[in-house]
């Protein structure tokens, strides 16, 4: 484990040699990419299962029409998927979400169907619920000490038969309009008429500048730091294709009918949730319980409160995740959320989570989300039958996580 | 007596940037019961994993010729089959199961994959009969205390034919009684002919079973003596056990005299805790120490003294059940519940097990410094990440901690380096007192040195420090003032000049009935 730190840490890449000699891109590409194959592993995975089902669906997959789907389809697990990897990062497992899913798209049924509640107020209450039984969850976790397997299977039996309970074992809808615009909605046309949605053609450029712009400066802070920067060559190729990436799908959505609504909120939130895990005490604090919980202890970190909030925000987002699913199939059922928290689960462990806590990161969640979420997008275009789909996403969580076992053991941490 | 059954030639074994047994050269006879005694850390473990098996053979130089044969084992199980059974300090039974399933337990009365539960009960009353434990067989092993359990694993090596029966430090853990019982056992096997070796640092124990003692020192064995030959007292084998020169190991020091009607920086008073599991047993027992502004206070004592349980049950009731006692910060009582408040009160503890306890060894060195005082750098819950960046490379200059970057997994550096991060992160959470739990376990010479600077430095800045180790030598190289501790309770006090590494060892390995 510890040995002399000089001798383990990869030599640095031979600094000018290579690249004054012009050896090529491509041996800077692969050269990078060894070292950092823990964070590019699973996003060219992502690339590359496009490409597959790009080419397999003869260009289907990237239709302006499939890509906007593709989005709405997914937008509820990776919002789940989202609060997982903090209860992952933590340490800690939820099997409850797929019920609370189903729970919070019931009461906002009984809201807003039942009781007439205007929309806003009842999303707020939803809301509220959500982080409710999330906190409840929460503290036999956190301060009784229940192992959250346990307190969380409880939940998912709890909350999927408190939906039964509350839709009498109905189907409850339709939903107010301006609910159903937030789960399938796009986002208002502005401005002349272009054969593009314009607002998203601005959002996309903001996007674009600003991920220039963060590149340019963290590359800056890290050479004033006299930090290993990689060439500048590779920099660029890495800027061209975040770019280029970042442009085609903004094209693609504004080629349509626009961006989603649901995908600003997923884009907030991954902001959002990133900016909190990366920069936040709150987000260090959960690294370190799950990295190691008695050194967090011993230093000081408040533990228990940390797991209650991580349960809480879980249960909030739940919450979200059950409005925009109701909100979307325009009805509360009570088979609703079924094998979310699986889904999730799963994303977040594609993404970089780790069985035992304290690793990964909220981008992590979403590839991961986004390699199911794509995987499932195409085999149902080429036609492959929801029983072979679940053996090869099966295999591909399979895959993904051994394969990261093996990698974290040759590099020996 | 009969000739020897067990020789171990020049034993050297080697871990990576550690020489754990330079030359270590044993001699057991037929028969007997042999001591092994030495300070924490001078290789008597390390020496019985070889001999077990645990370090298999080709991981170390020397020969180890067991009934004249030499031996090549890959395994523990290779050396069971030689009837070499080793029985640890911590225990491993299975609580849940039963003392019979625990005694045959990989070793099974069975047929076909089938366990014959007839012939297992009735094995196992033989054997619990011979080690004179007066349990059911079916009884499980968690319902049956520390005392009897250890009796269980001695029934175990009985079963499996054994012919030489290794105990590492097997009273630790047991009260007067219970030691007491496994000591007459030990004699009345041997009176059955076994032989056995047993690692202790109890003098009072080895004086009453062992027939000869092999004295270990910093991984060479230093000699063997006679136990029950007049000129063998209990300072004879002290003076071989610490028998060491102090050369320039420390830095220059002046000794610090603490002004006389200021209040102590940290005073605790008739600190008493409780074993977490056995609640009747005291792990610290009735414990009073003061420290001041710029002292260095030393706590003496050897494994199972309770020193680290004094110190984390202090630190935020980190250890044990709390049954008494206060803590004082400049004279006044604070309330030391939970970690945060101890903190809050310029309170650090610095653990013994850095990378259990201390380190979050899958994160950057740069957030393991920052992680105890993030406030610091920190905007309304916002990290600063430059601020902590600059904080980091800060510490590395100055406490010298060898990465390139502050980016570096702390798991990468070497034990030396991650000492330091775990220093650097107290410091920087910037408290008046701050107990160091052997901050030098485990590191090289050159970084002690480094740390017995830093700590020195913190003292002439003001700080209160309490240096808690087994290494006497550097507690007499480093500190002002020094306590012994011994099962639990404090047995000495001794100043820069009354201490000697005779007079601090005598008073740690004082146990219960000596001291009465």
């Amino acid at each position: 484990m510890s040995t002399d730190s000089t001798a383990k840490t990869p030599a640095p890449a031979p600094p000018g040699s290579k690249n004054a000699s012009g050896e090529g891109l491509l041996q800077l590409m692969l050269d990078g990419m060894r070292r950092n194959m823990r964070q590019y592993g699973m996003l060219m995975a992502l690339g590359l299962i496009v490409v597959l089902f790009a080419v397999w669906t003869e260009g289907d997959l990237l239709l302006p029409r499939n890509v906007s789907n593709l989005v709405l389809q997914n937008s509820y697990i990776l919002i789940l998927a989202i609060g997982m990897m903090l209860v992952i990062i933590s340490g800690h497992i939820d099997l409850s979400v797929g019920s609370l899913t189903a729970f919070i798209g019931a009461m906002s049924a009984v809201l807003m169907v039942e009781h007439d509640l205007p929309w806003p107020l009842a999303v707020v209450l939803c809301l509220a619920i959500g982080a409710v039984a999330g906190s409840a969850q929460g503290f036999f976790i956190a301060y009784l000490g229940i192992p959250s397997f346990i307190v969380t299977l409880a939940g998912m039996l709890v909350f999927r038969g408190l939906t039964e309970i509350f839709l009498k074992g109905q189907t409850l809808g339709p939903f107010p309009k301006g609910l159903q615009k937030i789960a399938n909605g796009f986002l208002p046309e502005v401005g002349p008429e272009t054969n593009y949605h314009n607002l998203t053609l601005l959002l996309g450029f903001a996007l674009i500048a600003f991920v220039v712009f963060q590149e340019v400066r963290d590359r800056k802070r890290q050479q004033e730091f006299a930090l290993d920067v990689p060439p500048f060559k590779l920099f660029l190729l890495k800027l061209v294709a975040l770019v280029s990436a970042v442009l085609v799908v903004t094209l693609l959505l504004a080629s349509y009918k626009g961006a989603p609504v649901v995908l600003l909120i997923l884009g907030v939130l991954v902001v959002g949730f990133g900016y909190l895990m990366r920069n936040a005490i709150i987000g260090r604090h959960i690294y370190a319980i799950g990295g190691n919980l008695p050194a967090a202890k011993l230093s000081g970190v408040k533990d228990k409160k940390v797991t209650f909030l991580v349960f809480l925000n879980m249960g909030m987002l739940a919450a979200l995740a059950g409005l925009v699913f109701a909100a979307r199939f325009n009805a509360a059922s009570p088979k609703a959320g079924l094998n979310f928290e699986l889904e999730a689960i799963a994303a977040a462990f594609i993404g970089g989570a780790s069985m035992s806590g304290g690793v990964g990161t909220v981008l992590g969640a979403i590839v991961g989300g986004l390699v199911l979420g794509v995987l499932n997008n195409g085999m149902n275009l080429v036609g492959i039958g929801t029983d072979y789909q679940q053996v090869i996403k099966g295999l591909v969580l399979l895959a993904a996580v051994g394969f990261d076992v093996w990698n974290k053991r040759k590099v020996g941490s | 007596m009969a000739g020897p059954v067990l020789e171990m030639r020049s034993i050297v074994k080697t871990f990576p940037g550690v020489k754990a047994l330079s030359d270590v050269t044993l001699t057991v006879r037929q028969g007997e019961v042999h001591a092994i005694c030495g300070e924490n850390g001078a290789g008597k473990s390390t020496l019985m994993k070889v001999l077990s098996g645990v370090h298999p053979h080709g991981s170390y130089e020397g020969d180890v010729l067991f009934e004249e044969e030499t031996c090549r084992f890959k395994d523990i199980r290779a050396s069971e089959q030689h009837g070499i059974v080793i029985i640890h300090q911590e225990l491993a039974l299975v609580p849940y199961l039963s003392i019979a399933e625990n005694i045959f337990l990989g070793n099974e009365h069975a047929k076909r994959g089938l366990i014959n539960w007839n012939e297992t009960l009735r094995h196992a009353t033989e054997l619990l009969r011979r080690v004179g434990l007066a349990e059911n067989p079916e009884t499980r092993v968690a319902d049956i205390g520390v005392g009897k359990q250890q009796l269980v694993e001695i029934a175990k090596a009985l079963s499996k034919k054994v012919k030489l029966l290794i105990l590492d430090e097997p009273t630790a853990a047991l009260n007067d009684e219970d030691s007491g019982k496994l000591l007459d056992l030990i004699l009345s096997l041997k009176d059955q002919g076994m032989t056995s070796i047993i690692i202790s640092h109890k003098l009072n124990e080895i004086r009453r079973v062992a027939d000869s003692v092999t004295i270990i020192r910093d991984g060479h064995s230093i000699e063997t003596l006679d136990v029950k030959a007049p000129e063998t007292t209990e300072d004879r084998i002290i003076s071989g056990m610490v028998g060491r020169d102090l050369e320039n190991r420390f830095p220059e020091r002046t000794p610090h005299h603490p002004e006389e009607g200021t209040a102590p920086a940290l005073e605790i008073r008739n600190w008493t805790v409780h074993h977490p599991i056995d609640q009747q047993r005291k792990v610290v027992d009735d414990v009073s120490i003061e420290v001041r502004r710029g002292e260095i206070v030393g706590i003496a004592g050897l494994m199972g003294a309770g020193r680290t349980e004094l110190a984390m049950s202090v630190f935020g009731r980190s250890y044990g059940r709390y049954a008494g006692g206060t803590v004082l910060r400049d004279g006044t009582e604070i309330r030391t519940k939970s970690v945060p408040e101890a903190v809050g009160h310029g309170i650090a503890y610095a653990t013994e097990d850095r990378k259990h306890y201390g380190l979050n060894l899958i994160d950057t060195i740069n957030r393991n410094i920052s992680l105890t005082a993030l406030g610091k750098v920190a905007k309304r819950g916002v990290v600063d990440e430059h601020g902590e960046r600059q904080v980091a490379e800060g510490f590395r200059k100055s406490m010298n901690i060898k990465a390139p970057t502050v980016f570096e997994p702390v798991g990468k550096l070497s034990g030396g380096n991650q000492q330091k991060v775990v220093l650097s992160k107290w410091i920087f959470a910037g408290p008046e007192v701050l107990i160091l739990d052997e901050p030098t376990r485990g590191i090289d010479v050159g970084a002690k040195y480094e740390i017995y600077t830093v700590i020195d430095q913190l003292a002439a800045q003001g700080k209160a420090v309490v240096f808690i180790s087994s290494e006497l030598p550097e507690l007499l190289g480093m500190c002002d003032r020094i306590y012994t501790m011994a099962a639990g309770r404090l047995t000495g006090e001794f100043s820069r000049a009354e201490a000697s590494q005779e007079a601090l060892m005598r008073q740690m390995t004082k146990d219960k009935e000596v001291s009465r």
